[in-house]
């Protein structure tokens, strides 16, 4: 063995991502000599399609770029048209959007945990074959991911691509008797979430420090969902509308996803960056269970993101718990609308890190352009200069086998979801 | 129907798409297990299955063509594979993103977004499966629902062709007894035009059908052309409704032309 050798690893299909990737390491005399992550999710063009087409067709429209994630696409659309035309919903509509959002967390967490991120980490291919030898954690995983999806389903009839939201407010409010229901399964399965932070804290992680910049929107009161501002971890905070002039993407040759940059470096976006600005707002029970377990936030190592996202499962839990509680029925779940000539801007904070998404609007509220930045092409670059730094740190002799493993773990970390990476900015609408 | 051995083998491919129908899986709960169980699932990368080439009894298709390797690819997915199923808008029907093929705007799009266009390679149109290969069963929707999907699997599982409901979303609407949003609120419901499956959801929440599980059977659209511009929608209005999730299936791809060049007519004049 030993760094003679030379070694290349093409992984061509990555597994357990949502949607198309693939990677590239080249290593030559115990270096890295080319390491590539290539997004290879055909490009569907939704913010040319966007464009004619009426601003209450949006939240339909961009829910279908992500399957996994149309909540965030709804809110962070419903949020910059609401601006483009002046208008406030109620506070009724905000929370409830929050306890929406709680619901696609939970689901979206938990299928990453438990079918996507868990089979790595206890030496298995797929949830199947760890079901079989992890029957109980399975059912654990599978039960939280059904919660989630039951709550989006009660505001948006379907979890996947719901039907609820709109533009001002939602189409519906469930009666108080199905948010009782609601309130108590959320009860039942608190437990279960704790259950879950715990195991995850125990299981054994690699320790890779490494130097990365966290973003994440930030509030005064809260956990960020839906409202707040944009911070980072080297004291950016700036609102939506300022996006554009501290953040760049560019294409490179082997991705059609557009990579991201804060002052030309890279940053991360997700739970993890989330944590790491937001700790105060973290329930003292969880800090005080983190820390029998020697657990500390805010993190710079990576591999705590799994441990983020049970994390955040609980958040979502108690908050949801908590608007679930004080639910009441409002004179209107909306209110109208009135369209007019404007520009708008709106981000949340997706399960994978912000959405960021802006529109401008005609007098008859046809959409004229759009522009959407989801988490992924922001972690992209990310994610490359942390392969680099997590190879060296992990050893390039290792076996093939044994790196290409480490590769897609470091990859998983970040939860990439590529069929959102995979849909692009319109460069000419920066120099307005 | 020649039965199937005794674990069938069942392949989940995506192509271009949101990942979405996929769900009808991962959502299963339990029900994952226990079709794991009953079935052998040997490619399905998003669940860490690996193995695109086996040959398979059952292989399920998400998303539509859209570039020139996926139509090398499905040609292999055929080879493999005793049946081929299409799931959702986007593989029987093209879905959004087929919304380019309209008016051959493919080329301007792609110069608008990528600085360097030339490091992308799509197809001008996106297009349904079986445009390029044979489809045994396909199922509508946007999104398929993991009901939907089990009835298909039971029923070949069982040898019998699975069933194919194209029936109206007006009679799901009426068979729960909803008030027709169309009739006391002037909405413009795709309902009666579009095929049943989702179990009425927008009419249950107050708001219109926008069509996402595509043509049901003897669609006339015609009629419901006619009825929207009563309540008041002009053509390009009336074109939106039909040209959005299913543009490219034929019913509501004729439907919206024919609006949109009566309304051009018009203008004309």
């Amino acid at each position: 063995m030993g760094n003679k050798r030379r070694i290349r690893i093409d992984v061509p299909a990555l597994t357990r991502v949502e949607g198309e990737g693939s990677l590239t390491l080249k290593i030559d005399q115990g270096r890295i000599e080319q390491l590539q992550l290539s997004i290879f999710e055909p490009p569907r063009y939704f913010e040319k399609f966007l464009e004619g087409r009426a601003w209450h067709e949006v939240p339909d429209i961009v829910a279908r770029i992500c399957g996994i994630c149309p909540v965030a696409y709804q809110m962070s659309a419903v949020q910059a048209l609401e601006m483009a035309f002046d208008i406030t919903p109620s506070d009724w509509v905000q929370r409830i959007r929050r306890l929406f959002y709680c619901g696609e967390w939970i689901q979206s967490h938990a299928l990453h945990i438990h079918l996507l991120a868990l089979p790595d980490y206890l030496g298995f291919d797929s949830v199947i074959g760890m079901a079989a030898k992890h029957p109980e954690e399975a059912r654990r995983g599978l039960a939280l991911q059904a919660l989630g999806n039951e709550l989006i389903r009660l505001f948006g009839g379907r979890s996947v691509h719901p039907v609820g939201a709109r533009v001002g407010g939602f189409h519906h409010a469930p009666d108080a008797g199905t948010m009782e229901r609601l309130h108590e399964k959320l009860q039942q399965l608190k437990p279960e979430a704790q259950a879950l932070t715990d195991w995850c804290s125990s299981l054994p992680m690699p320790e890779v420090i490494d130097n990365f910049i966290s973003v994440a929107m930030t509030n005064a009161t809260e956990y960020p969902f839906h409202t707040g501002r944009l911070a980072s971890s080297e004291g950016l905070d700036i609102s939506a509308q300022q996006w554009e002039h501290y953040f760049r993407e560019e294409q490179a040759p082997h991705s059609t996803a557009l990579w991201s940059f804060l002052h030309n470096s890279p940053y991360l976006v997700g739970p993890l960056a989330r944590l790491n600005l937001n700790t105060e707002h973290l329930p003292a029970s969880i800090t005080s269970r983190l820390k029998n377990k020697g657990v500390n936030f805010p993190s710079q190592n990576m591999f705590h993101s799994m441990l983020a996202r049970a994390i955040e499962i609980e958040i979502a839990i108690e908050e949801a718990l908590a608007i679930s509680g004080n639910y009441h029925l409002p004179d209107s779940p909306y209110i109208e609308v009135t369209p007019r000539e404007g520009v708008g801007y709106g981000m949340t904070e997706a399960p994978r890190g912000l959405l960021w998404h802006r529109y401008e609007t005609d007098a008859k509220g046809l959409i004229h352009s759009a522009r959407i930045v989801p988490p992924t092409s922001q972690n992209q670059a990310r994610i490359e200069q942390d392969l680099q730094h997590s190879l060296q740190a992990y050893g390039l002799d290792h076996s093939e086998e044994e790196l290409r493993l480490h590769c897609e773990k470091v990859i998983r970390n970040y939860d990439p979801c590529i069929s959102c990476a995979t849909h692009f900015l319109q460069l000419k609408l920066e120099r307005r | 129907m020649k039965p199937f051995g005794e674990k069938p083998r069942i392949a989940v491919h995506k192509f271009s798409s949101c990942d979405g129908c996929q769900l009808a899986f991962l959502n299963l709960g339990g029900d994952l297990i226990t079709l794991s169980q009953r079935v052998q699932l040997t490619h399905f990368l998003e669940a860490g299955l690996d193995a695109p080439d086996t040959p398979v009894d059952i292989a399920f298709v998400e998303g539509s063509l859209s570039t020139p390797d996926e139509v090398e690819r499905i040609r292999k997915v055929r080879d493999n594979s005793r049946y081929l199923v299409s799931i959702g808008a986007c593989a029987t029907a093209g879905g959004l993103q087929a919304l380019r093929n309209l008016d051959n705007k493919h080329d301007e799009w792609r110069d608008a977004i990528y600085a360097q266009p030339e490091f992308i390679s799509t197809l001008e149109h996106a297009h349904p499966i079986a445009s390029e290969v044979r489809v045994d069963y396909e199922l509508w929707g946007c999104p398929i629902n993991s009901r939907q999907l089990l009835a298909c699997i039971n029923s070949l599982l069982f040898g019998v062709p699975p069933f194919d409901n194209s029936e109206k979303l007006c009679l799901e609407c009426k068979r729960q007894q909803k008030v027709c949003v169309m009739v006391t609120e002037d909405k413009p419901c795709l309902g009666p035009v579009t095929r049943t499956g989702c179990g009425a959801l927008c009419p249950s929440f107050g708001r219109d059908c926008y069509g996402c599980y595509g043509p049901s059977e003897n669609t006339n659209t015609a009629s419901l052309s006619r009825r929207f511009a009563g309540i008041g929608l002009l053509p390009d209005a009336i074109a939106r409704r039909f040209l959005l999730i299913n543009s490219a299936s034929p019913a509501f791809n004729e439907a919206g032309l024919a609006v949109r060049a009566a309304g051009e007519e018009k203008d004309g004049q």
